[in-house]
């Protein structure tokens, strides 16, 4: 990285960060805050499901894809994280509480620990258990391999796909539906959210797949979280303009 | 606070890699080296712990009274002869022992891509039934004209330059359309790092 690129990356992260504090903040007395998710059709079915193996007595099964915590693909499953924890918590008061799945053995640890501090959060730690947080495989077709029973044989009716899933995990999808189980799928490959648009019942596009905590109401900061990336994509647009229109006059500023 | 001494070493921890990257000084970079490489033998460790745990998880499937799920015997032995293998033959970087788990490995994982295959094309043939809108119809066309243009059919050179520059257009839309959904992804993952870095998301219990 030359120092303008470290610069405005750096200027990205810091911005990134204040506008994250800001938005988190309370409105002012007597106001309200008119930001608004928009509605995304696949969120508000998964919260329907959510009630619904609640009512039912199913499982949901949270698939968290293969990302190891340590690579750069890795906060894809830290939102498939804390996507499991709002759902551990919303389902605390299930007969069947959720089950996770990953293809990797820091990711299943982290799932472990997700769900005792989800139940742990609840006051409900006697619901913990740590087989609800497995490694099924560690190559991509074996943790598909090793993640088809659970949808099969554990009375799942909906299934989060949220992490890094590569095409393999059009072959969950597919159980899923053969399971009449919903599906939401939610990748940060991009071979994978090409396959999942034609296999998943409802797939997320793109930075949705960030969004999934804040529509179950994991808090202000995810909130915040989204207002802040709104913020900085039309920074980002605004400066691909810019760049656009200094090259076509032959001017290279990096 | 839940965590709090985790959560402390998360944010340290996650400071010093990304001074790393935007202050190259010679004191961080070395800190940050070091750091990753303790990442590294903590994910190998982890790797280890998630597979006794895979174990116990099918070993309990395979004896609980009732409802046995007759796949997790053949997963558990699977897995012992295997360790054996590894253990008799030297681990492994044995040749022998590469050959014999390639051998059973790769015919497998070659079947599940032909089932891939046929799912893909089946879910792609459902997918106007399924999602008849706007994008549903762009996603089936592109997928028809791509496949057409990388297959070579229309690699007939016509000599005339604007049916060249067309076609390059065309064949640029689908870079255009990736770099905006990794941008996308980038600030996604921007903000869920500095949602750790902040102590908001805290996937550990302590």
């Amino acid at each position: 990285m030359n120092s303008l690129q470290t610069m405005i990356g750096l200027a990205l992260v810091l911005a990134a960060a204040v506008l994250m504090f800001l938005f988190s903040l309370p409105p002012r007395p007597g106001k309200r805050s008119n930001y608004a998710l928009r509605p995304i059709a696949g969120l508000a079915r998964l919260r329907r499901a959510l009630g619904l193996a609640v009512e039912n007595g199913t499982r949901l099964h949270v698939s968290l894809g293969k990302s190891n915590g340590v690579g750069p693909v890795s906060a894809a499953s830290l939102v498939g994280l804390s996507t499991l924890e709002r759902i551990a918590q919303i389902s605390s008061v299930s007969d069947r509480p959720p089950v996770a799945s990953s293809g990797d053995g820091a990711l299943s640890i982290l799932s472990q620990d997700t769900l005792k501090g989800a139940y742990r959060a609840v006051n409900a730690p006697e619901l913990y258990d740590p087989t609800r947080g497995r490694l099924t495989g560690v190559t991509p077709f074996s943790y598909v391999a090793g993640t088809l029973p659970i949808e099969h044989d554990e009375q799942v009716s909906a299934n989060v796909l949220v992490g890094t899933l590569g095409p393999e995990a059009a072959l969950l999808a597919e159980a899923s539906q053969r399971e009449r189980a919903f599906t939401l799928a939610a990748s940060d490959s991009l071979p994978g959210q090409a396959v999942l648009f034609a296999a998943a019942e409802e797939p997320l596009i793109g930075e949705e797949l960030y969004a999934v905590p804040a529509y179950l109401q994991a808090g202000t900061f995810h909130r915040a979280s989204l207002r802040a990336q709104d913020v900085l994509r039309w920074v980002l647009v605004g400066l691909i303009v810019v760049g656009a229109v200094l090259a076509l006059l032959g001017i290279n500023v990096l | 606070m839940r965590a709090p001494f985790s959560t402390a070493i998360a944010i340290v921890v996650g400071i010093i890699i990304l001074l790393g990257y935007f202050v190259p000084v010679g004191i961080v970079l070395a800190l940050r080296d070091v750091l990753l490489g303790w990442a590294i033998v903590l994910a190998g460790a982890a790797a280890l712990v998630g597979i006794i745990n895979l174990v116990k998880t099918h070993w309990r499937k395979a004896t609980v009274r009732g409802e046995r799920d007759p796949y997790s015997p053949v997963l558990l032995l699977a897995f012992f002869a295997t360790v054996g293998a590894g253990f008799a033959l030297g681990g492994p970087a044995n040749t022998q022992f590469q050959q014999v788990v390639n051998a059973v490995q790769i015919p497998v994982e070659t079947s599940l891509m032909a089932v891939l295959a046929i799912s893909l094309a089946f879910a792609a043939m459902r997918l106007l039934g399924r999602r008849m809108g706007l994008m549903g119809i762009v996603f089936v066309v592109s997928v028809v004209l791509y496949l057409l243009l990388n297959s070579g059919a229309l690699a007939v050179d016509t000599g005339a330059d604007i049916v060249k520059t067309a076609l390059g257009v065309v064949q640029r839309l689908p870079v255009a359309g990736a770099r905006g959904i990794l941008l996308g992804i980038a600030l996604g993952s921007l903000t869920t790092g500095l949602r750790v870095l902040m102590g908001v998301d805290r996937p550990f219990s302590g």
